[in-house]
């Protein structure tokens, strides 16, 4: 529906509604029952976003009080003496979410790049729908595969070599367990690579044609037409991407707690087990010990609510930062 | 000249460069895949769907309980999550403009980005705690809060795709408002707000982090709604991490069959959307 149409309609509309409001002034009218009916269903998306934070916040209080800031600081976590820091999760999740994007944007770019830019269209297309066919497998298959497929190859072959030839770095010192931050940043990348790469496509699909002709009249070759109109333009929008990617990795559960190697400690060797925010719930939250106990985790659940919210909002207005520039003609 | 040579030499390594990323990409996910058809395929059998699991040490057996139990969990679900979706999205696009429906969309894409544990631990909350137990019910508001923003999003594309013409004139004909949304706006985009529904389905079919201290899972059948209930991702995650080869074999059986679902849903939704743009 075209804008003319838009505006057609809300006259009719908003003369409608008038016109009802006269007639039918206090009495029955289908109208504005209906109206209701889609407010109060359109209203409880506000009341559940409400219901989840205030209730969260409120089921962390006992926490809140027992432990102040010191939740967030605090490493010790024993469930028997009802302590409880929450900074190995914290940090092994914002470890294994960074590493993970850092290694999956140049790779997801790179293949959004060519599906547009470099593949003739049919191949593009199917490298494309196998990426968005890849997207929808759950996280619970994708674990099962890092468990019983990945970690072996890992233990056997990956990290030993590593040990070997790398192993003067602090990054790769320690036994090769198999499973450890090293795994759950593989399988976070595997993961959210189809989620950047779809988003980033559709952001390069953005790009004016106009745009590309421009450069390649002026003589440039594919790779300097990328850098020069299709890149700049696209810039904000695939950032928006990345982040979304990072919303993803950091609230990915079941992959991650089934080759993180659930165990909360702060190391620099990416072979050493770690143990992450959302993990630590899917694991304790069920068998939680003590009222204390659940509170703690209910507010580690808080803490990555927050980073996520802050997280999505900032890739929301990113990408919507395209979108506009695209409805405005096309200008940068 | 020199440039020129350069130039198209620079290229060269580019293009390659972005090749080798994409196969880098496509490696893992179609490993992923052959291992899934290869390993599943071997331990599917007519028993996966008729039998309960067995204990460890003991060969055999299925999930015909995680099959049932999550069929029924995706029900309720569907009917917190699809009315609430379309009602709402229906109030987005018949009259939007308003600032409210603004902070609605806006609430809606941030409730999409909620981790889907989170939903657990808020259904943990709200249904197992005042109803003293895990329950079938609260795994199905669990998964019923994720279907929310995404059947609101899609329907409300569908709704904005209808022609303004047809409303006038329905509207000219005299019919009220509220008819002219039900009977025709909503009537013209119900193909494509199937697909949205069934793109929804699939997608929370296969997720288990809501689940774990909801439905939380269940050996045996289960009579009731409001007990335990066992689901096909919660027994696969319980059987992968198990030590047991058995259980091993059949989680990818359990993975290959979720997989084969949320595909079979995937294409239905699709062949939906396809209809509708042919006629």
């Amino acid at each position: 529906m075209n804008r003319f149409d838009t505006n057609r309609m809300e006259a009719i509309v908003s003369h409608e509604e008038q016109l009802r409001d006269t007639v039918s002034a206090g009495g029955f009218s289908g109208d504005r029952i209906f109206r209701m009916i889609t407010l109060g269903f359109a209203l409880s998306i506000i009341l559940i976003l409400l219901l989840i934070t205030i209730g969260m916040a409120v089921e962390s209080i006992p926490a809140l009080k027992q432990f102040g800031w010191r939740f967030i600081t605090g490493a010790n976590w024993d469930a028997v003496q009802g302590r409880f820091g929450a900074l190995p999760y914290i940090w092994g999740s914002i470890v294994s979410s960074l590493l993970a994007i850092v290694a999956a944007t140049p790779l997801a770019v790179g293949t959004a790049l060519f599906i547009t830019e470099i593949a003739p269209k049919k191949l593009g297309g199917a490298i494309a729908s196998l990426v968005e066919l890849l997207a929808a497998i759950p996280s619970v298959i994708y674990g099962l595969w890092g468990i019983l497929v990945m970690i072996p190859w890992l233990q056997q072959t990956v990290e030993p070599f590593l040990v070997d030839h790398f192993g003067f770095l602090p990054f790769f010192r320690g036994a090769p367990y198999g499973v450890g931050m090293l795994a759950a940043v593989m399988i976070i990348m595997i993961m959210i690579i189809p989620i950047i790469t779809s988003i980033t496509k559709e952001v390069l699909l953005t790009v004016p044609v106009s745009q590309k002709e421009a450069a390649v009249a002026l003589g440039a070759t594919t790779w300097e037409t990328i850098r020069m109109a299709v890149l700049p333009y696209g810039r904000s929008g695939i950032l928006g991407a990345v982040v979304l990617g990072l919303g993803r990795a950091i609230g990915e559960t079941m992959a991650v707690t089934m080759v993180i190697g659930n165990t909360p400690q702060i190391s620099l060797s990416l072979l050493d087990p770690a143990y992450t925010m959302p993990s630590v719930i899917a694991n304790e939250f069920a068998e939680a010990s003590s009222n204390l106990h659940s509170s703690a985790l209910m507010e580690i659940g808080l803490i990555l609510l927050v980073m996520t919210l802050l997280i999505n909002i900032t890739a929301r207005f990113l990408i919507w930062g395209v979108a506009r520039q695209g409805a405005a003609g096309g200008r940068i | 000249m020199n440039g020129m040579v350069a130039r198209s030499l620079k290229n060269g390594v580019m293009m390659l460069l972005m090749g080798t990323a994409t196969l880098l990409v496509l490696t893992p996910l179609v490993l992923i895949f052959v291992h899934i058809v290869r390993e599943g395929a071997g331990s599917i059998n007519l028993d996966f769907f008729t039998n309960i699991p067995n204990p460890p040490g003991e060969s055999g057996g299925g999930m015909a309980n995680g099959l049932v139990g999550s069929a029924v969990i995706l029900f309720m679900a569907s009917l917190i999550g699809i009315p609430t979706g379309i009602f709402g999205a229906l109030y987005l696009s018949e009259y939007e403009g308003h600032r409210l429906a603004q902070v609605i969309r806006f609430s809606a894409d941030v409730l999409a980005g909620v981790p889907s544990i989170i939903t657990g631990l808020v259904a943990y909350t709200l249904i197992v705690v005042p109803m003293h137990g895990f329950s079938a019910v609260a795994g199905a508001v669990a998964l019923g809060l994720i279907i929310i923003p995404i059947v609101l999003r899609t329907t409300e594309e569908q709704l904005k795709m209808v022609p303004g013409t047809l409303r006038e004139a329905s509207l000219a004909l005299g019919v009220p408002f509220w008819r002219t949304t039900l009977q025709v706006t909503l009537r013209s985009a119900l193909k494509g707000i199937i697909t949205g529904i069934l793109l929804s389905i699939a997608r929370v079919a296969g997720e288990t982090a809501p689940l774990l201290f909801t439905a939380l899972g269940n050996q045996f059948w289960s009579s009731k709604l409001t007990e335990p209930m066992a689901a096909l991702p919660l027994q696969i995650f319980n059987f992968a991490i198990s030590p047991y080869e058995d259980w091993h074999r059949l989680a990818w059986a359990g993975a290959l069959v979720l997989v084969v679902i949320m595909f079979g849903i995937s294409l239905v939704a699709r062949f939906f959307g396809r209809e509708r743009s042919m006629g």
